[in-house]
């Protein structure tokens, strides 16, 4: 899960990070009022959950309250790849001397939080990785003792030579790593950390992405979620317990089991046509997940038939069945629809549908072919 | 031969009491699996539908049933201490069915099970199988049969799509392991093929691999540099865009890496073939094995 910048922040400073005031705003007369109470400059920031805002003009200076009213405004309401700015960030704005980046993830392959550091800070930073390794550096934290003294020597002493620098610097990387754990975070960053001229270091941005898996010990960062950033499919998704993704094609998918589903979506595309989403019922999966899951891409008018992919292990294919025929009662759909049911319950799933208009298929690759056949009819 | 697990598993299942655990209990010892026990907490003494035993905890149940592998079905928020409890008990296979474990969890319980040189299966995954001797796990039993290909695979239904290809064409397996979607996961890619190496039934080994995470380039490195056995691979996700988790937590792929044609081309370097569906996975099988 992906949080807001500002609700990123006050993580950030709950755990000591030296991150410079700011205030959240909706609207113009707010922002006036924000960039008076702390003092201009100020920077404008839109809260968008997407990379790269600031070369979408979502980041602005103002030197004055009266500018930080202007930009705001025309800030608000604007569209930053599809999302639109409902809420801005007014910050004290802090002069820069250099710009660091300092961020930790789980590292898959070594099973454990690792922090990344670079004197090359506010640009991408995978960039820098592909082009400039040299300039980044890594260090594996043991759970089990946390962030240690050394690493954080190595560390900030790799980013600045200065003493006292480096000092602030090892200080809040500590701190970045408390925060991260703390919040059972699955991404931490701060691009950039930057240096001021008088040598203080300061946060000046702040981006965390929580485990989804960690949320039921974390209920308070729940309500952190905007859901307005979702595809509206995607929400109503998550609470029917079904992972989606919507895509652009116009072959509806319904599988069970994340594998089997790429592999669908994939083999949709070898056969010369395009997936219109991910669907994935899960597991024990009910007539009453079939029956939202066709909701859920019913919405979507560029979907010409819909292809009902299940190989049942846990999953029965007779509830699948039921499903199937309660949608077809209930939404009234007439776009064709295509069944492989393979598996746990499948004779009795196939006398159910043996009445029905569903086109049937023994196989995946039939079932794709079929489906791609009746989307072009 | 197989690897991991054969006639002499003994299992013990935890979680044995709730919808998933009683029921797969069941069709494992159906199968023939030996399932020795059953641990469910507060409900000791008691005996399953099944005539399985159920203890307290999982070192009573190894005490009492000799049980040296477990299955866990618990809840994703109970699953990491039940993982260790079972490594603490002296098992030295865990099978991890549940799904949904926080992240910072397994890489907390990891570095306890290597201390205790117990091996993981999972999270998040339809568990082992040697067919005709014994499964521990969800997947479904009859579509197997005991042959000589190795399977190692990410994902749970996608490996039942290709074993029953694999059947249907003849082709029976030595082991199916699933070893889960999760990007944290015990055993991994590396793990598989080394044991598939020294496995003298398997002739050939089947790696279903997905988006995110590197694994299945080191796999490929390893194949490069020499491995006595013919690989198929197939990757799934080629058509998932970035940046969105497809389903299972570990398949996303983040910041350009992970990506399906970075395996594929990867395998393809080492001289693996890889498969373009899941059908076509047997005829290569068939093909390398004639």
């Amino acid at each position: 899960m992906k949080i807001h910048e500002a609700d990123a922040r006050r993580i950030f400073s709950r755990h000591g990070l030296p991150v410079p005031p700011s205030e959240l705003i909706v609207s113009a007369d707010q922002a006036k009022a924000a960039a008076e109470e702390l003092g201009c400059p100020v920077v404008v920031k839109a809260q968008v959950l997407v990379g790269g805002r600031g070369k979408a003009g979502g980041v602005k200076l103002a030197a004055t309250p009266a500018e930080a009213a202007e930009k705001a405004e025309s800030m608000l309401g604007m569209e930053i790849k599809g999302l639109t700015v409902e809420k801005i960030l007014i910050a004290k704005a802090v002069e820069i001397e250099h710009e660091l980046y300092a961020g930790i993830v789980i590292d898959r392959r070594s099973r454990k939080p690792l922090m990344m550091v670079s004197a090359a800070g506010g640009i991408d930073i995978e960039e820098v990785a592909r082009t400039s390794p040299e300039k980044i550096m890594k260090v594996i934290i043991d759970p089990l003792w946390g962030i240690m003294p050394f690493q954080l020597r190595q560390l900030q002493s790799f980013l600045s030579g200065e003493r006292e620098v480096a000092r602030q610097i090892g200080e809040a990387l500590k701190q970045l790593y408390e925060a991260f754990m703390a919040v059972d975070a699955s991404l931490a960053e701060i691009n950039p950390l930057v240096i001021s001229p008088e040598g203080k270091v300061w946060a000046i941005d702040a981006k965390i992405n929580i485990d989804d898996n960690g949320l039921y010990r974390r209920s308070e960062l729940s309500e952190l979620r905007d859901e307005s950033a979702e595809d509206q499919g995607e929400t109503e998704a998550r609470k029917n317990d079904l992972s989606f993704v919507k895509l652009d094609g116009s072959i509806g998918c319904i599988v069970n089991g994340a594998g089997l589903a790429m592999a669908t979506m994939d083999m949709i595309k070898h056969y010369g046509a395009k997936p219109a989403n991910f669907l994935d019922i899960g597991g024990s999966s009910s007539p009453q997940k079939v029956l939202a899951a066709m909701r859920i891409i019913l919405r979507d008018e560029k979907v010409k038939s819909i292809l009902i992919n299940i190989f049942g292990g846990i999953t029965r294919c007779d509830d699948v069945a039921q499903g199937i025929i309660d949608a077809k009662k209930e939404l009234g759909i007439d776009v064709p629809l295509i069944v492989r049911l393979t598996g746990t319950n499948e004779e009795r799933a196939l006398k159910m549908l043996e009445d029905t208009d569903l086109i049937t298929a023994a196989s995946m690759d039939e079932g794709v072919e079929k489906a791609i056949e009746a989307s072009r009819s | 031969m197989s690897i991991l697990v054969d006639r002499e598993t003994r299992v013990v299942v935890q979680g044995i009491t709730g919808r998933d655990g009683a029921f797969h209990a069941g069709q494992m010892a159906d199968y023939g699996t030996q399932v020795t026990s059953g641990v469910t907490p507060g409900k000791g003494g008691m005996k399953t539908d099944d005539g399985i035993p159920v203890f307290d905890t999982v070192r009573q149940a190894v005490d009492e049933t000799g049980a040296n592998t477990s299955v866990i079905y618990v809840p994703a928020r109970f699953a990491a201490d039940a993982i260790c409890e079972a490594a603490d008990a002296g098992i030295q296979l865990v099978v991890c069915v549940t799904e949904g474990i926080p992240v910072k969890d397994m890489v907390l319980v990891l570095p306890y099970l290597r201390e205790r040189n117990t091996r993981l299966i999972g999270p998040n995954c339809p568990g082992i199988i040697s067919p005709g001797k014994t499964k521990v796990g969800i997947m479904p039993g009859e579509i197997h049969m005991e042959g000589p290909v190795g399977v190692v695979s990410r994902s749970g239904t996608l490996t039942y799509e290709v074993v029953h290809h694999l059947s249907q064409s003849g082709l029976g397996q030595s082991t199916c392991i699933g070893i889960g979607g999760d990007p944290i996961i015990g055993t991994n890619f590396l793990d598989a093929l080394e044991l598939f190496r020294e496995d003298d039934e398997t002739e050939a080994v089947v790696l279903i691999g997905e988006i995110g995470g590197s694994d299945e380039e080191e796999a490929a490195d390893v194949i490069a540099r020499g491995y006595p056995k013919k690989v198929v691979s197939f990757i799934a996700g080629r058509t998932a865009p970035r940046g969105k988790r497809m389903g299972h937590a570990g398949a996303i792929v983040t910041g350009g890496k992970g990506t399906a044609e970075e395996k594929i081309a990867a395998f393809k370097k080492a001289g693996v073939d890889v498969a373009e569906t899941p059908a076509q996975i047997a005829t290569f099988v068939k093909g390398l094995l004639s």
